[in-house]
């Protein structure tokens, strides 16, 4: 999903500005994937509808968008009746909702395959090894050594190991962020028939649900979200959990066929903000910590580091998420 | 002079009135809890600003060998770690949770909940009770989530608990204390600390726990869900030392009528 705005959280304003300004550029990110590779990205732009289902939920809702309002975000309040116009299959006693009618969605499983088509077009050479260590020299980084031992040198290093950031040998203490797995568990269901018109979020007596609907059927249902570490296993309560959610905010999700589940780690950073930049060892840089936000913060984020990379500066949009925010507060 | 005396003795009973849980002191009276911060970032700066010395974590949430997690956060705060059983439904899950806690954390306290169904997470007493029990055998130090029952209460402590926790509202309603005449009665009748758990909304909530008897309070959702955690962490703090002071301090009784604070009689009268 591509949703800066429900992804709002008290506190965390920079990282909606920076999500939408990732937004912005996602339609001229994916047309110039699908130009240079011919592959689809699976990108809509038909809004967002969250949902309330109960009154509880439906005040929570409310609170949100007043939040919204504040910092001028557009969104529309809907009440239960004109949620259910927007999505008939939403279950009849849905209390209200909001309408995010420039959010919208890509799929991961084709923007990635097309990203590395991208790279590889335009003369990326693509490595498929494991990373064992970073190379320092002088205190310098000078590249990354291979699991197999082999070593590839280079000026400037970035690391972009999401959770596992930490697991890279090499590092001095203290100059690569602390970021930790959180896990997600998401349910893969498919339709056949006409189910969902566009990606719906819901708040089913305090809990989060989401289900995104795919050009070829599929629905994605997610996601749990546990502090478990490196686990990725699957469990019955992780996917009751979704189920039973999915089934109170759209009944009909009981007569989809099942397609996959699967378990992933997001990298989340002590202030669930990425962090992208210049470490405090010279030729280092890291760019992790997206969190729940990878996707949609792809576009920006490239752009942000691109400009790191080559120019050695930081745009003014990627100030905020720099390295040093932490090395300031634990110095402090 | 004497006024200056009395304010240092004020001061000294503040640092000296200690929490004593289990032989154990603590220096504050507000216990927290994790769930619901937005992040850890955020949840460390709120438990700062709290002041707390305990706080407790759901085991069931948590792998205790992560690192970057909630008891990471709590050791470089320096917090004392209270493993709870939240999310068991059984005795059976809650005593099992209890036992992993204690092989992870190398402690024997453990906040014991036992939720009876997840829309109202209230209390199960006959689940609780149970596991109450055969946690006290096996040399835990529990302290029990419980109902506001004041006969449930003085039962827990009879089994050997080490405090009881009283709800003052379902958890994370933010209703406040719902019945404070039954919170009142636990308190009367306690031999061990009474901690009102569960419930509270804002500041007031807890300081009306405290004047009413409470020797401690637990929240999370107040604090981790406000709009400015920290902030709500900071009033919570104050609130309970506020609402301490008054209980030890012994209110007026209410009166109907008003009385003056300065008395009317002899007053000089012009001609």
């Amino acid at each position: 999903m591509l949703t800066p705005v429900s992804e709002l959280t008290y506190g965390e304003e920079p990282l909606l500005r920076l999500g939408l300004a990732s937004r912005e550029r996602y339609g001229a990110f994916a047309a110039e994937l699908a130009e240079l590779t011919g592959l689809e990205t699976g990108y809509r732009t038909n809004g967002i509808i969250e949902v309330a289902f109960d009154s509880d939920d439906l005040r929570h809702l409310d609170d949100l968008r007043r939040f919204q309002e504040s910092l001028g975000i557009p969104t529309e309040a809907l009440n239960g009746r004109e949620c259910r116009r927007l999505e008939p299959m939403l279950a009849p006693g849905v209390r209200g909702g909001l309408l995010a009618p420039e959010d919208g969605s890509v799929d991961p499983r084709r923007l990635t395959p097309a990203l590395l088509a991208a790279g590889e077009r335009l003369g990326v050479r693509l490595v498929r090894s494991r990373v064992s260590a970073v190379l320092v020299e002088n205190d310098v980084a000078t590249g990354v050594r291979l699991d197999d031992g082999a070593e590839i040198r280079a000026d400037r290093t970035l690391l972009a190991a999401g959770p596992w950031c930490g697991d890279i040998g090499g590092l001095p203490d203290g100059v690569v962020p602390e970021v930790r797995p959180v896990k997600g568990q998401v349910l893969r269901l498919r339709t056949r028939a006409p189910f969902i018109q566009r990606s719906t979020r819901g708040i089913v007596k305090g809990s989060s649900i989401y289900l995104v609907p795919r050009a070829d059927g599929e629905i994605v249902v997610g996601a749990t979200q546990e502090e478990m570490g490196f686990d990725t296993r699957v469990t019955a309560g992780g996917l009751w959990e979704l189920l039973r959610d999915a089934r109170e905010l759209l009944p009909g999700v009981t007569e989809l066929d099942f397609a996959e589940v699967s378990a992933g780690l997001r990298p989340g950073s002590p202030d669930n903000a990425p962090v992208m930049g210049p470490t405090a060892l010279p030729g280092l840089y890291v760019g992790t910590g997206h969190f729940r936000n990878g996707i949609l913060l792809t576009p920006v984020s490239a752009d942000i580091l691109a400009e790191v990379l080559v120019d050695g500066t930081v745009p003014e949009v990627g100030r905020p998420f720099t390295p040093e925010r932490f090395q300031t507060r634990s110095g402090a | 002079m004497e006024d200056v005396e009395r304010g240092e003795d004020v001061e000294r009973v503040a640092d000296t009135d200690r929490l004593v849980i289990a032989g154990e002191e603590l220096g504050s009276r507000l216990i927290m809890g994790t769930g619901g911060a937005p992040s850890m970032q955020v949840l460390r700066e709120a438990l700062t600003a709290s002041g707390t010395e305990l706080t407790t974590v759901a085991m069931r949430r948590v792998d205790p060998s992560a690192r970057g997690s909630v008891l990471d956060v709590l050791t470089g705060c320096g917090i004392r770690v209270l493993p709870n059983t939240a999310g068991c439904f059984t005795a059976g899950e809650a005593v099992l949770t209890a036992k992993l806690a204690r092989e992870a954390l190398g402690t024997n306290w453990v906040k014991l909940e036992v939720i009876a169904d997840e829309h109202t997470l209230l209390p199960d007493p006959i689940e609780l009770v149970e596991a109450a029990e055969q946690l006290v055998d096996d040399g835990f130090v529990v302290l029990p989530y419980t109902n506001d029952d004041p006969v449930l209460a003085r039962r827990l402590e009879q089994i050997g608990c080490a405090a009881v926790m009283p709800l003052g509202s379902p958890i994370g309603s933010g209703l406040g204390i719902r019945n404070p005449h039954n919170i009142e009665l636990i308190v009367e009748r306690a031999g061990v600390p009474v901690i009102l758990d569960a419930g509270l909304g804002t500041a007031s909530d807890a300081a009306l726990a405290m004047e009413l008897g409470c020797d401690a309070v637990l929240l999370a959702t107040a604090v981790t869900r406000a709009q400015s955690p920290a902030r709500m962490a900071a009033a919570m703090r104050h609130a309970v030392e506020a609402g301490r002071l008054a209980r030890l301090a012994g209110r007026i009784p209410k009166r109907h009528y008003a009385q003056a604070s300065s008395p009317f009689e002899g007053l000089a009268t012009s001609g």
